[in-house]
């Protein structure tokens, strides 16, 4: 099962390959990863999508808060949350079909952010079944690249995510 | 107090605020401004020949001393000469901290000269570490790194520290304090868990003990054996934890797993609660997995968060320090009803005794050697070992009577471990006997400290089980290899006597069984290092033994077991 692992992390030189290097040597599957800074700039944020079954979660959550480094992890998979990821999307478009592309972005509220005689780029953001969604009816007409940011995530509601006190 | 002072001051500073008195290393170019400032220290510096030998020496310094153990080394290959010994204490939980030279920040990157990125190196095998890029950060990376390093789970923590950082001035508040956001240790056990497995072993018929390291490391010997005997429960105590309860003690079973008696892995096997304590369910304890106590409900008694659940589901994860969660489940305990059960172990213990095979006139048996030992170095007497069969010889016949008497290399088996860790121990603890069990494969390994031992006048006796081959390699290739015996034969390894002599120690040599209580005695006569080099039967394997992968009750006790 995918989980949305938050950890909270000391924004210093380092930290990220301690994590990276301690899923892969420890056997664990990222399948994405966002860093950014929090409303604290020493403290940054990383919202990590892992698969695994609840024994592996548990030791990732473990080994993870073993790290000095790490200040707090929360599994956002066990309460309601948001959960979203930008996607960038060039796709061949010429006059004939640029038209039906139009439409599809309006259908999906993306945005049209770069044409060209031949190609468009499409700026997306959600969750991944509109993600998936979108691609899919693109490829018909040809995808040139892709980017995404990978997933962040919040809980609903007022509780928020702090560092242990 | 405020001064300014430079980088390598700050460092020799440190030391002295955490009351460090010896320091192991090998000076070079990036530590030669440490070094210039370790001249004129009161610190201790003792020059191994090697940095392996350093860091192991320091290892073995940290555990007989039950303090952290410093280790310096210059950058590139003095660095990584370092990492067998920097895992070999990761693995063991052994408090140290490591001070590299680097090269200079300006050439950081630039692939210069005797430049390796060792914290790049180290970085799963410490239990954290610092490139120090400003001066400003090296008094708290200094106070944090003892700190990391001797609490909570105890681990090694390197400090890389660029050359010319040692040499620029900066302000030296050494914090007395150190508050790490990221790290908090928990002590206490959760009262509504102790009192849930103190209910557990009210009900148990049949509870045994598994205890390890952590029971040494927390000083919680006593506590342990006070548990065992209120509550009448056998005992089975990993290598890390031998000597945590006295191994003549009526409730003591032995070392369970790969080279266990058949009466721990008897009481594993069929007990119905496991009290798991320090302990991290090594898979040459538990062999095959899920067959490993099937029946049993598990008691996990760890520091360590992670461990618990890692390898063994746990029906009462217990996290805090051992000897305060002991303390608190022995005053709440009420004794089960395990006699029957202690019929049973008792019955194993009879039944299935570790021997071996001796006559007149056989070839000398290393079980006679190691049982001779321990007769005539005292129940006080600290053993380090190397890795191999000498060191599962040593955990079975070896009677281990004090905590922290036997310091070996447990968890990732470094051959070469034992003879500078021999050197750090008796340092660390100059009134005890201190002796070497070695390998003649494993003592080659980092023979070239015995010009250490020579040089600083430490008194360790080495004892080597010379069998002239990789004694536990060749035992895999007869019984799982089909006797191809590729490579393990040591033949050509010098003589040890002469090698002894040579360096200006005392050599000294038995060869049957009449010569050996003579070749001891004599060591322990002679003041300053001693290698005894014991030749004995080269075929001699280690039984019991449970094949990798099985069960822990599928034995074998070989042939010359009953």
């Amino acid at each position: 099962m995918k989980h949305v692992l938050a950890v909270l992390v000391e924004n210093k030189p380092g930290v990220l390959t301690r994590v990276a290097g301690l899923f892969s040597r420890r056997g664990f599957n990222i399948e994405n990863i966002a860093v950014g800074e929090t409303v604290d700039p020493g403290i940054s944020r990383m919202t990590i999508t892992v698969s695994g079954d609840d024994t592996t979660i548990e030791q990732m959550v473990k080994q993870l808060n073993k790290l000095i480094n790490v200040l707090k992890v929360s599994d956002l998979s066990r309460e309601p949350t948001v959960v979203r990821e930008l996607m960038l999307i060039k796709v061949h478009a010429e006059a004939n079909t640029r038209s039906d592309i139009q439409q599809i972005v309006e259908t999906f509220r993306a945005k049209v952010v770069d044409v060209s005689l031949e190609s468009m780029i499409i700026e997306v953001t959600g969750n991944d079944e509109k993600l998936e969604a979108i691609k899919l009816l693109l490829q018909h007409y040809g995808i040139l690249e892709i980017a995404r940011t990978g997933k962040v995530a919040l809980s609903r509601g007022s509780k928020v995510i702090k560092e242990n006190p | 107090m405020t001064a300014k002072m430079k980088g390598a001051a700050m460092v020799i500073a440190a030391l002295e605020q955490e009351k460090v008195d010896t320091v192991f290393g090998y000076p070079g170019g990036a530590v030669l401004p440490l070094y210039d400032q370790l001249f004129h220290s009161r610190i201790r510096h003792i020059l191994t020949r090697h940095e392996q030998g350093a860091v192991h020496a320091a290892d073995g310094y940290a555990r007989a001393g039950g303090r952290v153990g410093v280790v310096f080394a210059t950058s590139g290959p003095g660095a990584t000469n370092l990492v067998t010994g920097i895992a070999n204490a990761y693995m063991d939980s052994v408090p140290l901290v490591i001070i590299t030279g680097q090269v200079a920040t300006r050439l950081l990157g630039t692939d210069s000269f005797q430049e390796a990125d060792i914290t790049g190196i180290t970085l799963p095998i410490t239990k954290h570490n610092y490139l120090i890029q400003e001066i400003a950060q090296l008094p708290q990376a200094l106070a944090e790194a003892f700190h990391i390093a001797g609490t909570g789970r105890c681990g090694p923590v390197l400090i890389d520290i660029p050359k010319d950082i040692f040499e620029q001035e900066g302000r030296f508040d050494y914090p007395r304090q150190v508050d790490i956001p990221g790290y908090k240790p928990t002590y206490e056990g959760h009262p509504g868990q102790i009192n849930r497995a103190v209910k557990a072993i009210r009900d148990a018929r049949k509870p045994v003990i598994f205890a390890g390291g952590g029971v040494i490391r927390s000083g919680a010997s006593q506590e342990l054996r006070a548990l065992a005997e209120k509550g009448q429960i056998p005992v089975t105590l990993s290598l890390m934890g031998l000597g945590a309860i006295p191994g003549d003690h009526p409730l003591f079973l032995g070392m369970p797993g790969m080279h266990g008696t058949v009466a721990a892995n008897y009481a594993l096997s069929q007990s119905d609660l496991i009290v798991a304590i320090g302990v991290r369910f090594d898979d040459r304890v538990t062999g095959r997995l899920d067959s490993f106590g099937k029946g049993a409900k598990i008691i996990h008694i760890d520091i360590d968060p992670a461990e618990i659940g890692k390898n063994i589901k746990v029906d009462i994860p217990i996290v805090g320090d051992v000897s305060r969660v002991l303390k608190a489940m022995i005053q709440r305990l009420q004794p089960g009803d395990t006699e029957s059960w202690r019929q049973q172990t008792e019955t194993w213990r009879r039944e299935h005794p570790l021997r071996w095979e001796e006559q007149a006139g056989s070839p000398l048996k290393p079980q006679y050697v190691i049982r001779e030992i321990c007769r005539a170095a005292g129940e006080e007497a600290i053993i380090t070992t190397d890795v191999g069969q000498h060191q599962m010889w040593t955990a079975q016949h070896y009677c281990f009577k004090e905590p922290g008497t036997l310091i070996s290399s447990g968890g990732l088996g470094t051959m070469g471990f034992g003879f500078p860790a021999a050197i750090g121990a008796k340092l660390a603890r100059p009134e005890k006997q201190v002796f070497c069990i070695a390998g003649d494969g494993s003592f080659q390994m980092n023979v070239q400290e015995l010009a250490t031992a020579v040089s600083n006048g430490i008194d360790v006796k080495v004892a080597i089980i010379n069998n002239g081959c990789l004694g536990m390699v060749r035992q895999w290739q007869e019984l799982f290899f089909e006797g191809r015996y590729s490579y393990s034969s040591l033949a050509g390894s010098p003589d040890f006597v002469k090698l002894a002599q040579a360096y200006g120690a005392t050599g000294l040599r038995a060869a049957t069984p009449e010569e050996v209580p003579g070749v001891l005695e004599q060591a322990l006569k002679t003041p300053g290092p001693v290698i005894m080099d014991f030749v004995v039967e080269a075929e001699e394997n280690v039984y019991p033994m449970v094949a990798p992968n099985r069960p822990i009750h599928e034995i074998m006790t070989g042939g010359n077991q009953e």
